[in-house]
């Protein structure tokens, strides 16, 4: 086994936040840049931009786990993760049946695009993806599950859109892979704030929207080999597979 | 001023937490952050909110709230509804948005 450095909460340019600079392309050049070895892409709502990134990083020996950022009834921002195409697949039909019909505005929200590998664009999503999905954060998490996905609370400290914020406290019967935290915190910060959680999996990532901001927060895991499974192992601490802190 | 008191008055369904009806309220709340409500509710209070989760009863009886008043027409979560009637504290529902009714149950306790 060894050390991977994962960056787990990356938007590309599909997010309408996310900079038009987040192409494919340049998310796993920068990836390179800074050392990693794991990406995981998650934008709003959405997973139309992971199969570029897929395809870009097996050429640059950039491993990319597919996902998204779901933004629940209650508006608690949550990672999943999955592991094939025909899984995310089905997730996206699910996000598609359950985004509201609210159109986006580029003008005051930024484009909704995915590109292919000439960076030309394929692809734009008219609904705006920062809205809410209509589902309840329980109903994301059983279909994420039942899709053998991950599901994690994003950015678990943050005043807004998160889990702590919106619904005051981690609900008993919510089966949460692991928590995320925010960019200005660290686990063990997080920790001290909420001592419950030291049971939990931690995860820090960068939430980068912008290239420059990809890795700059990271998280260290201990596999045998960068793949789903494995990391699925490291979160729940199995066979030795794990986090590792500096 | 009780919570039977306001059903009537403002014309609001009762989805659950019948034993709790007698209770006295005191004022209102009206927040969808459940940490805002940790932090700044007070008991007593008539909490009016669009959150619909189970997490909502908790913190309601946590912070002995007389009553939840679920607004815009939505329907609590069945384990919400369980759980109310296990504490005692009346889920009540609305069509109007936090705004109406806010106004109206400020109207009516203060007059």
């Amino acid at each position: 086994m060894r050390k991977y450095l994962a960056d787990l909460h990356i938007h590309t340019v599909l997010s309408p936040c996310g900079s038009l600079e987040m192409s494919p392309g340049r998310i796993v050049q920068e990836a390179r840049n800074r050392g990693l070895d794991i990406i995981g892409i998650t934008d709003h709502n959405s997973t139309r931009q992971c199969a570029e990134v897929v395809r870009r990083g097996k050429q640059e020996g950039i491993v990319v786990i597919c996902g998204a950022e779901v933004t629940t009834k209650e508006e608690v921002h949550c990672l999943t993760f999955f592991e094939d195409f025909d899984k995310l697949q089905q997730f996206q039909k699910y996000l598609d049946i359950h985004l509201p019909e609210i159109e986006n505005d580029p003008f005051k929200f930024g484009y909704q695009v995915w590109v292919d590998q000439q960076e030309q664009i394929i692809g734009e999503e008219h609904r705006l993806l920062i809205s809410a999905i209509n589902q309840s954060i329980d109903e994301v998490e059983q279909e994420v599950h039942r899709l053998s996905g991950l599901f994690l609370a994003a950015h678990i400290d943050k005043t807004r859109f998160s889990l702590i914020s919106q619904l005051g406290f981690v609900p008993p019967e919510l089966r949460l892979d692991g928590v995320g935290v925010s960019p200005v915190s660290t686990p063990d910060k997080l920790v001290r704030q909420f001592p419950w959680l030291h049971e939990m999996s931690v995860i820090t990532a960068s939430d980068a929207h912008m290239p420059g901001q990809i890795g700059m927060k990271n998280t260290c895991f201990l596999l045998n080999e960068p793949t789903f499974a494995e990391i699925v192992k490291a979160l729940r601490g199995e066979d030795g597979r794990r986090i590792v802190r500096d | 001023m009780k919570v039977c008191d306001i059903i009537e008055k403002l014309g609001l369904t009762v989805f659950s937490g019948e034993q709790g009806l007698d209770r006295e309220i005191t004022g209102g709340y009206t927040s969808d952050l459940l940490s805002d409500v940790m932090g700044n509710s007070e008991e007593g209070q008539v909490w009016i909110t669009l959150q619909t989760h189970k997490n909502v009863m908790a913190v309601a009886s946590l912070k002995d709230v007389a009553a939840i008043i679920i607004v815009k027409g939505f329907q609590p979560e069945e384990g919400t509804i369980n759980q109310s009637n296990d504490e005692d504290i009346p889920l009540l529902g609305t069509d109007m948005e936090a705004f109406e009714v806010s106004g109206r149950l400020y109207e009516l306790l203060n007059n």
